[in-house]
């Protein structure tokens, strides 16, 4: 008699949805790698050293994971949220005591800070494997991006809550690009880029007020970093961890000794 | 304080004792393992009877268990380093000796890692750490400073660290011992291909599954933290950047802003992609090793452990109201006072060394004239900064090609810059030193501060150019 699984695995669905029988011989465990979206991000084969948790440390794979639940939870926390200085911190209040699955912002806030680490941890080990050398250097360039892509996300959620922790972090660390060469309104030459004895450097037009969409951090500044935060960035993050991995294989997959 | 203790003490009694048990879980699985394993090794004999690892890790499990179960019968008062060691931590706790004491430490590890690698020497260490954290977060100071939700992922990324930099070192040894014998890179020994499925889809299923588990028993334990809402009026003191740029704001005790929040910043970022471009040695690619890329090896540890994480690490833990300085054990009292006297080289050249006053434009005088005096009081900051920036890197390298001649001085060189020039060449070799130079500048300006209280070299507060 055909067990419950075979009657489901010889399903019309089924067969159109897994071109192939599952993997358990060699054959099979090479065209479910081939036929298989998610799964031909891999290579068919690779070489064991390569895949080495000792090698790896998995950290890149740790490191995209965690985007992955930053992205999950992110849109489920978007539907509690709202941008506003009347609703963000209320919003964030009633997550805590309201919500259902109370710890949905714990999870988003710990991936992040996790994933801050992680990137480093992913960078440490390809800096110490000697991983960046050719054929690999323009990779090492778009990790490096990411990287700072990363640093961003975590920056523009950090204002989202709007409590004093995050307008204060925000303040401070905004307030470095009043000082930016030439650009900020305290910057060094500022005062160069006059126009018939007009300021065009001033505090409602320098670097900071781009950065803030306003004098100070306030709704402008919430609104900007929510889009920042929500879309512009993780779209740019995406694009480029797919760039990513596409190059790690074009380059010949996981380094290792010639 | 006195009133909360109780409070405070039964508030940790579950954590600490949990703290031990996980310790001396750990050292029971270590035990577990070299006795199944038979990896046991003898350490130190004494008059025939030996002390073996096996022996050793049960032991400690012993004392940890004892620890656990002192704590969770209510003792944890008693589990404190002593008030006198704590208060002489705080006391020699300063950023000089803070700073300094984590390059000193890293230099030793570096320099003594075929000691350190040892499994044995790496477990021991590990317990260390663990009981020093458990004797301290019995100190409410301690406590309330590392518990604080948002630097627990800190406290985290520094054991992290501890980790995987001693398993790459772990593994460069090995290597390196290889290479010296002339064999192949362990990474080349298992180069055999295997199959994706089921080898790697197993272990990311594994690791996602591990991770997932983790981030849920995190977020149940700790709640992220929500502060009043926000007000604009209400500065608090301290005002921090978020964690990861802290190793940023404690640059602006150095800094000014334009340097410390711009200008370097992107110096980091262009300088570390910049790295497969200006590294050109060959060696060393998809394998761990030390002895073959030497140089490359203690500049990165230098740029990411000490100038970015040692920073952050301090920008979070020690650093309080008014960015003053706290030890580990100090209660953060925002009416500390720190005498701020802080010279500028202008001073210092026209006032202490010429007995003058500094130079300034008479009342009344155009912006060119004055923009004369401004660069006349400057100059010698400028000769300063333009002898670092132009001066240095073709000396080094002749200073290096000096030195050759002479055996004992060439012992001394750390780098030798004469080869890198050759090697390099000329334009790689003006963007590694400059690097260099603005990596090195921070010391620098450190250590003059904390010797002889200097500010700026050049400092234009009239055009915001301080430096
Ligand atoms: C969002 C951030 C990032 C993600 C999701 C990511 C993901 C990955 C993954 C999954 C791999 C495969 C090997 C492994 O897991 O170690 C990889 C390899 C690599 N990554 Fe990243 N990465 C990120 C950031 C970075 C950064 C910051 C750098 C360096 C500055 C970097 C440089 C590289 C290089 C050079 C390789 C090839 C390494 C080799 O072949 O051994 N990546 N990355």
């Amino acid at each position: 008699m055909a067990s419950l699984g075979d009657i489901i695995r010889e399903s019309q669905i089924w067969k159109s949805v897994f071109r192939h029988p599952l993997p358990v011989d060699r054959r099979n465990r090479v065209v479910v790698m081939l036929t298989n979206f998610f799964l031909h991000l891999h290579p068919v084969s690779v070489k064991k050293q390569g895949i080495a948790l000792s090698y790896t440390w998995c950290m890149g794979g740790v490191t995209f994971f965690l985007f992955l639940v930053e992205t999950i939870t992110g849109v489920l926390l978007m539907f509690y949220y709202r941008p506003t200085l009347e609703w963000a911190y209320n919003d964030i209040l009633a997550l805590r005591d309201v919500a259902s699955l109370g710890i949905l912002r714990e999870l988003h806030r710990w991936g992040a800070h996790a994933m801050v680490i992680t990137v480093w941890l992913h960078m440490y080990r390809v800096f110490l494997t000697g991983s960046y050398k050719p054929p690999r250097e323009f990779n090492w360039v778009v990790g490096g991006i990411l990287l700072l892509l990363t640093l961003l996300l975590s920056f523009t959620g950090y204002l989202l809550p709007w409590d004093q922790l995050a307008i204060w972090a925000i303040t401070v660390g905004s307030n470095m690009a009043r000082a930016t060469p030439f650009l900020g309104f305290e910057g060094p030459g500022a005062q160069l880029l006059t126009v018939d004895g007009i300021d065009m450097i001033t505090n409602a037009s320098d670097a900071r007020f781009g950065l803030l969409g306003a004098r100070f951090v306030g709704e402008e500044t919430l609104n900007r970093f929510y889009v920042l935060h929500c879309i512009a960035i993780p779209l740019g993050a995406a694009l480029l961890i797919a760039i990513h991995f596409w190059r790690v294989r074009k380059d010949g997959g996981i380094s290792g000794p010639l | 304080m006195h009133g909360n203790e109780a409070e405070f003490l039964e508030s940790i009694t579950g954590f600490v004792g949990a703290w031990y048990l996980f310790a001396a879980l750990m050292n029971t699985g270590a035990a577990l393992y070299l006795w199944r394993s038979g990896r046991v090794t003898t350490l130190v004999k004494v008059a025939g009877v030996g002390l073996n690892t096996l022996t050793l890790w049960a032991l400690v499990a012993t004392v940890f268990v004892t620890l656990s179960g002192l704590a969770f019968g209510g003792g944890v008062g008693g589990l404190r380093l002593p008030q006198a060691l704590r208060d002489a931590f705080d006391a020699v706790m300063a950023p000089q000796y803070y700073v300094t004491g984590m390059l000193v430490f890293l230099a030793i590890l570096y320099v003594a890692r075929r000691f350190f690698v040892q499994p044995v020497v790496a477990w021991g260490g590990l317990n260390f750490v663990l009981l020093y954290m458990g004797l301290s977060i019995t100190d409410p100071d301690f406590a309330s400073i590392v518990t604080k939700p948002d630097n627990v992922p800190i406290v985290g990324l520094v054991y992290l660290l501890g980790f995987f930099t001693w398993l790459g070192a772990y593994k460069a040894v090995l290597n390196d011992d290889r290479l010296a014998e002339g064999l192949e890179p362990l990474e080349k020994a298992d180069d055999e291909k295997v199959l994706v499925w089921p080898d790697l889809v197993y272990t990311e299923l594994i690791c996602m599954v591990a991770l997932t588990a983790l981030l849920l028993v995190w977020g149940i334990l700790l709640q992220a933290p929500l502060e009043e809402a926000a007000s604009t009026v209400k500065t608090p003191n301290p005002s921090k950047a978020p964690w990861y740029f802290l190793g940023l704001q404690e640059m602006l005790v150095y800094y000014d802003p334009w340097m410390a929040g711009v200008v370097l910043p992107s110096v980091v970022v262009a300088g570390l992609m910049a790295i497969p471009y200006i590294d050109y040695n060959k060696a060393g690619s998809g394998y761990y090793t030390i002895s073959q890329r030497k140089f490359a090896y203690v500049t990165f540890q230098f740029g990411f452990l000490v100038l970015w994480v040692t920073l952050i690490v301090m920008g979070t833990f020690m650093r309080g109201p008014n960015w003053n300085f706290f030890g580990l054990y100090e209660t953060w009292d925002a009416h500390k006072v720190e005498a701020l006297n802080n010279v500028d080289l202008s001073e210092y050249f026209w006032v202490s060394l010429l007995g003058s006053a500094r130079p300034s434009a008479p009342l009344g005088s155009s912006g060119v004239v004055s923009l004369g005096y401004i660069l006349l009081r400057e100059a010698p900051g400028f000769v300063c900064v333009f002898l670092y920036f132009a001066a240095l890197p073709p000396a080094m390298v002749l200073g290096c090609k000096w030195m050759e001649d002479r055996p004992l001085l060439s012992k001394l060189r750390i780098v030798d810059m004469k080869e890198l020039f050759l090697r390099a060449g000329f334009v790689r070799y003006m963007v590694i030193s400059h690097l260099l130079l603005l990596m090195g500048l921070l010391p620098l300006k450190m250590v003059l501060r904390w010797t002889v209280n200097m500010k700026y070299f050049i400092s234009i507060p009239e055009y915001f150019l301080n430096f």
